[in-house]
């Protein structure tokens, strides 16, 4: 029964990439038969150049995804090769960590409540110092250039890049090479990056990789942050692609694929500045510089990686202010007074949403881990793990951008008139919950001490036993870890929910965002406030729940 | 000649305590050429003395006295300016380096032009026997000639003194003998003091100086 499970697990995460993909491609060069288009040619192609602006769309998604990147790598090695092993290190880990589970629109929306030109910064600085008594005239949000959507990547970006540094970071003999480094004359960054950085950046690439898919083709994000004339490619294409008028799509399929070919045009470049760094790298460490002096530098990096955390928890912080202000006008740091009047009048159109993305989120969790458990159980049976290619496997749904493919599932699924059902929607979250399960989760459970297994099957116990009493109880902790992250991850979840569910399921997520940023600042507040605490519950349930259980056993009840 | 060669590394009244218990008291100094043998079971703390000379003593524990390297205090300086040259048990070559780059990352960089830094590297492994194996991938060594590069890494980088964390416990029985000779000649030779911390009675017999005892094993918090 169980040796289905990798292949079947392999079919979820390959087969919806591969038939959306084939499914986009179709459309775009003309054939869709169920929208009269049974022909294959290059209008549509012809269409989306025509399009005012498709150009500098284009070239933006491409700037703001190799950007936002390049930005946030070099933030994490910084900030890791000054302060690595140090008192300070953990502090600020512990501080920036908890950001992973903030869902992208929440954390932007956050973000973008802080510097706004009548954001809480600006609040906190008027007028003693800018002298402004009302908001100042400037496009500080939505800039042209895309400054604020690339910031807005970026603090999102750091918590998920740093997390997997962390998990690298152990399997190379870290403080010692440090120690080592300094003893031969190195600055601590200097010696860091010469010595133990290529080792971790080897094994943070696919990571990277799925970070520069996802800011070239992101949707929430750039919504609430991005440039708006014109929008980004990816927004504009959803855009398209949702229009009433069924002869778009074909349009937003090339599109589609013009995504896709930004987005491997980023990890093209990307691998090139790979190559480069390398080269000069290789130049400067046998070349013997110690570059000593980098006191500033260090404290450069702790700066921007404090501040990159702070203010994104300052601006949920002042998302929830919001949600209760009453009158709150503009150099006051505090409302003038509160009121729960915006719950009371939004509550009700906030219950169905909230319902929609708690039994999606749990449905997708819910079979997210029980494949990742069968298919771990598998691999211990034969005790191959598939290595690095069953690795690259998992990041499939993560390397693809999005549109790229959920166009063409759309249709797919609208062809077998599937789509906007509850099982379609539950497989496109499990599409994207599952690699995130089955990497929170495979760690801890190939380090579980099999002697403990050894010992119950000595004494006779079945294996289906042995998982029950033994290893599922013994792991807990790490099941329901792993539940609480696919749960973040599904909460999520703009696009998918947004298409697959044709504008008939809305979540929380969708909700937010269809907001903008130009809304309500209450009712933002609200949505924001509630998308940013369904994670947070799920994480706290998760520590939470096994301390209870085993709160007589001290070695495995956690809290 | 250099200063420290004179006077050695000289550890005045030192004493690591962890939570007000001391671990290791120490007033010696190490001249020139001899060596110090810190003897102990593992978890009593002796890694912790070579930590705080090397300047990476964990801020959990509290060290009095000071540290002299010639007529120069360095307890207080940054660890790049102690000029100490660290052995541990593994040899820790930088995995993405050749041997031979792993060499010129320990060179000080006035030796210039980089013809020149490929040169002193040449030399510095033919002295332990390693003779052309500048281009070779470190992994493909063997433990005894890994060992020998890490070895060869350290005393390129001219260091004052040399701190030895039980450097040959991982070596198997017969070349643990051929190591101790080479770093122990080299040492000598070099004029280098070396403290060198192991639980092994036999590296503590081959050194032919002072040896400390220290306590007992760290309890359980």
């Amino acid at each position: 029964m169980l040796r289905f499970f990798p292949a079947f697990a392999l079919f979820i995460l390959v087969v919806p990439v591969l038939c959306g993909l084939a499914g986009t491609m179709l459309p775009a060069f003309g054939y869709l038969p169920a929208l009269g288009g049974d022909e294959i040619n290059l209008s549509a192609y012809k269409a989306l150049f025509s399009q005012p602006g498709i150009g500098h769309s284009t070239r933006q998604a491409f700037i703001i995804g190799l950007a936002s990147t390049a930005i946030s790598v070099c933030l994490v090695a910084g900030f890791v090769a000054a302060w690595y092993g140090t008192r300070s290190f953990r502090a600020t880990q512990h501080l920036v960590s908890p950001l992973l589970a903030v869902p992208h629109a929440a954390a932007a929306f956050g973000f973008a409540f802080m510097i706004a030109p009548s954001g809480y910064l600006a609040r906190l600085l008027s007028p003693w110092l800018t002298g402004w008594d009302r908001p100042p005239d400037l496009l500080i949000v939505n800039d042209p250039v895309g400054l604020a959507l690339i910031a807005g990547l970026v603090v999102k970006e750091v918590p998920f890049l740093l997390l997997v540094t962390l998990a690298a970071l152990p399997q190379v003999p870290a403080v010692k090479a440090i120690h080592l480094t300094q003893s031969l004359g190195y600055g601590r960054m200097a010696g860091f990056i010469f010595a133990v950085w290529p080792s971790i950046y080897k094994q943070i690439r696919y990571p990277i990789f799925a970070v520069i898919a996802y800011s070239s083709a992101n949707v929430d994000m750039s919504i609430i942050l991005g440039p708006s004339t014109p929008h980004t490619l990816p927004v504009r294409l959803v855009g398209w692609m949702n229009d009433s008028e069924l002869s778009m799509r074909f349009m937003a399929c090339a599109g589609a694929s013009l995504q896709i070919a930004v987005t491997v045009g980023g990890l093209v470049a990307w691998l090139l500045i790979e190559r480069l760094m390398a080269s000069c790298l290789r130049m400067f460490t046998t070349a013997g510089y110690r570059l000593k002096r980098d006191g500033w530098l260090r404290i450069m990096a702790s700066i921007s990686m404090t501040a990159s955390a702070l203010i994104v928890f300052g601006g949920l912080v002042v998302l929830a202010i919001w949600s209760i202000a009453g009158l709150w006008q503009f150099p006051n740091a505090l409302p003038n007074s509160l009121s729960l009047r915006s719950w009371n009048t939004t509550l009700p159109a906030l219950t169905r949403p909230f319902w929609t993305t708690v039994v999606l989120g749990i449905a997708a969790v819910i079979i997210s881990v029980f494949i990742t458990i069968a298919c771990l159980a598998r691999e211990q049976q034969t005790g191959r793990s598939g290595g690095n290619r069953a690795l690259l496997f998992l990041y499939v749904p993560l390397l693809v951008p999005q549109i790229g493919f959920l166009f063409g599932l759309q249709l797919l699924l609208l062809n077998f008139n599937a789509s906007a059902s509850w099982p379609a929607l539950i497989f496109v979250h499990v599409v994207f919950v599952l690699p995130y399960v089955f990497l929170s989760l495979s760690a801890p459970w190939r380090a579980f001490d099999t002697r403990y297994e050894a010992i119950a099957a000595a004494l006779g116990t079945s294996p289906w036993r042995i998982f029950l009493r033994v290893r599922f109880p013994m792991l807990l902790r790490a099941i329901l870890a792993a539940a609480a992250v696919g749960f973040a991850v599904s909460v999520g979840q703009y696009l998918p929910t947004l298409l697959i569910g044709s504008g008939r399921f809305s979540t929380i997520t969708t909700e937010a965002v269809a907001l903008g940023s130009g809304g309500n600042r209450r009712i933002i507040g609200i949505y924001a406030f509630v998308q940013m605490m369904l994670p947070f519950i799920g994480f706290l349930l998760a520590s939470l729940l096994p301390a209870l259980f085993f709160r007589n056993r001290r070695a495995i009840k956690g809290l | 000649m250099d200063k420290t060669a004179i006077h050695g590394l000289r550890l005045k009244d030192v004493t690591i305590t962890l939570d007000g218990r001391e671990l290791v008291s120490v007033d010696h100094t190490i001249l020139p050429g001899e060596i110090l043998t810190v003897m102990g079971p593992s978890g009593s703390g002796k890694s912790t003395l070579l930590a705080f000379i090397g300047g990476f003593l964990d801020p959990a524990f509290h060290a009095a006295g000071e540290v002299y390297c010639g007529d120069i205090n360095i307890t207080s300086i940054k660890p790049q300016d102690r000029r100490a040259g660290l052995l541990f048990q593994d040899p820790l070559l930088f995995p993405h380096m050749s041997v031979g780059s792993n060499l010129m990352f320990a060179l000080p960089n006035w030796v210039q032009p980089k013809a020149k830094r490929r040169q002193s590297a040449e030399e510095a492994l033919a002295d332990v026997g390693l003779d052309g194996f500048f281009d070779r991938d470190p992994d493909t060594l063997s433990g005894g000639q890994k060992a020998r590069v890490a070895l060869a890494r350290v005393l390129i980088s001219e260091p004052a003194f040399l701190l030895l964390d039980e450097p040959f416990s991982k070596l198997d029985a017969g070349r643990r003998n051929q190591m101790r000779q080479l770093v122990f000649g080299n040492a000598k030779s070099r004029s280098l003091p070396v403290l060198l911390v192991t639980h092994d009675q036999a590296d503590a017999d081959a050194t032919g100086g002072m040896i400390i005892e220290v306590g007992a094993p760290l309890q359980n918090q």
